[in-house]
Parts: structure tokens; sequence; C-alpha cells
């Protein structure tokens, strides 16, 4: 790893101050910047420790949202009574995440800045559009099988690694900034951008902005909720597909319905097309995969992805299938 | 938490750290860029804690920070001034290591460190009520001899209170 200076700062002030030294970055859980730095991936030269900030509590908001500070704790979030009671999806995301000791490390915001796992991202002697801009993609014509077939582009088509954004992005979740001009709030789903012809920019945040919180609106679908994640071990995986799911089911027939994906897509997949047939259709088989077809037909695969396509409708009829029995 | 009244400023070269490492004050002259798994090991002289992948994945280095187990090597020392630092070596004739023996939870030993810091804490988390939760909440430390069926009996028997 190459030298770096450090800063530890105690209040927002502080590190958005420090934050303006283009070549800092700022440093919470560090299960991501820490490796980035160590494979030569991240190159900032100083890092701008903000674990002391007063940004780590976890509030129930009236009429049963969240906020969710940008430095509370994957495990401690999951741990919290009244998240395991309304958001059952979101605690599930959460457990079936990493490792134990991981969890305890990395904060909330940390988590939506992670970095993908593509090896050839992670390898700096490769070409990735991602890490060098026009440098080509080693993926396209070599190991990809768990690469994306949702929002991909030519020029990348690394998976979003995250399985509690995909949870929150279903519930119309909402992030929060604030800069050295000001704060700003936009729906976590514009969060991510797809990577189009410019893979480098992954997120509309401007350099030295802090995230300062997640908040989860009120919703009482999610009490029915499920995340259920499909991956080649039992545990401590990454996702080959996920599906977080909330629904509300009246006389067999769909009032309500949250679906986003997991393991398939550049960004955390906000199954619309999907939500959109279901509403206020039957709660039947049928249904479901019309509803699952209809999603994954503008899928795009390659030679060794290609399985995810039938895998992603499969785990949407079950997912479903489930939430709308329970 | 709340955060120090004064900005702590390091590096990039050597500095001197003040860690508190199993109730004990040390004093590590490190740059900001050394690992607490490195520092623990190459400055400090505590070669319990082991390194395995050094990138997060198998727990070989597995310490716990303010009471909570992390993995070291993705842990900067730097950023441990002024928390609680305890490693394998600040265990003194604990249960679980009773039972990592008597039962024979290991083969080469080497990564059994972390499985004994991490199976501590699974403990106390409340998540060792059976093998299958065991198995799911301890899968951040991997064991390459896959000793796994002794090292979830002797978690059951410590949970049990079969050694005290």
């Amino acid at each position: 790893m190459h030298a770096m200076s450090y800063a530890r700062v105690g209040d927002v002030a502080s590190a958005l101050a420090e934050g303006a030294d283009p070549d800092s970055r700022f440093l919470a859980g560090g299960t991501t910047e820490v490796d980035m730095l160590r494979i030569g991936v991240a190159r900032e030269r100083r890092l701008i420790d903000i674990n002391d900030l007063p940004l780590n509590t976890i509030e129930d908001l009236p009429g049963g949202g969240l906020r969710l500070g940008a430095l509370a704790r994957m495990s401690d979030v999951a741990a919290t009574p009244s998240v395991r009671e309304r958001f059952p999806m979101l605690v599930q995301a959460l457990e079936l995440g990493a490792s134990a000791q991981l969890r305890n490390m990395a904060s909330m915001g940390g988590n939506m800045m992670q970095r993908v796992r593509c090896g050839y991202f992670r390898e700096a002697g490769m070409p990735c559009n991602k890490r060098e801009p026009g440098s080509g993609c080693a993926a396209q014509g070599g190991f990809h099988r768990g690469h994306a077939v949702l929002g991909t582009s030519e020029h990348c088509f690394a998976t979003h690694p995250s399985d509690v954004a995909v949870a929150l992005v279903a519930l119309d979740a909402v992030i929060h900034l604030q800069g050295r001009y000001g704060e700003r709030a936009m729906p976590l789903e514009d969060f991510f951008l797809q990577p189009g012809d410019a893979p480098e920019r992954e997120h509309p945040i401007e350099h030295g902005e802090l995230i300062t919180a997640i908040e989860v609106p009120a919703a009482p679908v999610a009490r029915t909720s499920l995340y259920w994640k499909v991956r080649d071990r039992e545990s401590y995986e990454f996702a080959l597909v996920s599906a977080a799911v909330a629904a509300t089911v009246t006389n067999g027939v769909i009032r309500e319905v949250r679906l986003a994906l997991g393991g398939v897509a550049t960004r955390p997949w906000r199954a619309r097309a999907a939500e959109q047939m279901l509403t206020g259709g039957p709660a039947i088989s049928d249904a479901f995969e019309a509803a699952a077809s209809a999603e994954l037909a503008p899928a795009v695969p390659h030679p060794q992805n290609a399985f995810k396509i039938e895998l992603a409708k499969r785990t949407i009829v079950r997912v479903l299938e489930r939430v709308s029995a329970a | 938490m709340d955060g120090p009244l004064e900005k702590i400023e390091r590096g990039p070269e050597p500095a001197k750290l003040s860690l508190s490492v199993n109730g004990a004050t040390l004093v590590a002259e490190v740059e900001p860029r050394a690992s607490l798994l490195d520092t623990l090991r190459e400055t400090l002289d505590l070669t319990g804690t082991k390194k395995g992948c050094n990138q997060g994945a198998c727990g070989a280095c597995t310490v716990w920070v303010d009471g909570r187990r992390v993995v070291s090597c993705l842990t900067l020392a730097v950023a441990c001034e002024g928390r609680e630092v305890t490693t394998i070596e600040g265990l003194v004739e604990h249960p679980m290591q009773e039972a990592f023996l008597s039962c024979d939870a290991l083969q080469c030993g080497y990564c059994t460190p972390g499985q004994i810091m991490s199976a501590v804490k699974l403990l106390e988390e409340g998540h060792a009520g059976n093998d299958a939760e065991i198995a799911e909440w301890m899968s951040g430390n991997l064991c390459r001899c896959a000793a796994y069926p002794h090292i979830r009996q002797a978690i059951r028997e410590v949970r049990d209170g079969e050694h005290q």
C-alpha cells in the first residue's frame, strides 16, 4: 500500500473542510476502502476518518419510517427491534451479507459506496473501463459468471454487490447528502448510476460530499416481506440472484407489491415492469411467471452468465409465491 | 459516541500511536497505512493474531475493537487510537480455549485464534441456538482443515456451561 496521511475529525464541518482536498477520501468502516488501497485500485494520499462523527443513530420516525445514520453499522441496524418488526426484508438482506465481523465494521453509507467485485476491476494490470476509462473491458471475453444481465453496457457489466441496497431500493429509501455548499436528498435508486458510456462514475455524489443518512419511509406492506438470496455457497458469498419482495394480498388479489433484484444488475434493480403487471392482478403462479418474464425481457446474456436469466425468473416466482402465501 | 475534542493528524511518516491492547497502553511507531494486524504482529510482537488472506475473507485475524469482533487486516492501527483492542493474548484460560482443546477443534491451528475470538463474541451476541445458526454466524472464520464439526461442538459446550 502506498504511503498516506490520516486525519480523524469529530464534526461534520471539519470533515467537509478536510474532504475538499482532491487527494483525500473518507474512511468509515474501511472494509472496502482499505481493501481498495491495498490492491492499488484506490490511489488517494489522505484518509479522513469520519467514524467519530455523530451520524450513527438509528431513529424511528413518526408514522413508522426509519432514519439510519450513515455511520450506523450493518449489525446494529439488523439488531434494532423496530427494524426487525417493520422491515423483515431489510434485516434479512443485512444478515445474509458478508460475515459477522464485516457487518460489525461496515457502515450503511459505506455499503452504498462499495465497489464492484469484478476480478478485472480489482486487477490493476487488466483493461477495465471503470478503473481506467477507455482501456476496455476484460470481462467481456474473460471470466464473467457473476456479472450482470440487466443495466449493462458494452463498456461495463459488473454486478452491483450490495444486498441491503436492494431491499432499500424496494422500500423507496431516500439518501441524504451534505456538502460544503449545502444539503440535498435523492431517491436511493437514483444514487446508483448504470455504467452506460461512463462506468467510472458510479454515484451522483461530488468529491468531498458526505452521506449523512438513509431514510426509509413507512411501508406497512413491508411487514410481509422477504429477502431471498441464491448463491454458490450457503453463507458468506455474493448473490448470483437475490430478490427483495413485499406484498399485500387480499382475497387473492395483489393490492400492493414491491420487488427489487440483486446479483443480476449493474445497480440495485427495482423491478418496476413486474410490479406494474402484478398490481391489482391475481396472486397466482401464472401471473408471477409472466411478470418475471417481462422484467427479464431486456436482459443481455454473456456466455457464462446466461443462466442468471432463468434463475432470476424462478427466484421472482418463488419469492412471490412465498410472500403471497404468508 | 462523542468525538474527540481535538483533531488527530498522523503521517504520512511513521508516528507514535498510543494503543490500548488487552488493557495495557502500548506505543507503536507506524505509518497510517499500517493495518492493525501488521502492527500487532510486526511492531508489538503480539503474534497470536494470524494473517491469512489479508483481504477480509478468512477471519484468521479476528480481534475485538471496543468489544466487537472485527477483522484486523481491514482495520488501520491509526484508527484504533482511543479504542480498546483485545487479541487472543488477552484471553487467559477462557472456557472457549479450554473447549477447543478438549474438543480437538483444530488440526493445524492457524485459524484457531480467530475462531476463538469470534466464537466468544458469537455467544455474547446470542446466535448459537443450534448448529445451523452457529455455522451461519461463524461463516466469517474459515478453517482450511475443515475442523468445523468440532468447532461447533466446542461452542455448544461453552454455551451449555460445560467449561467453567
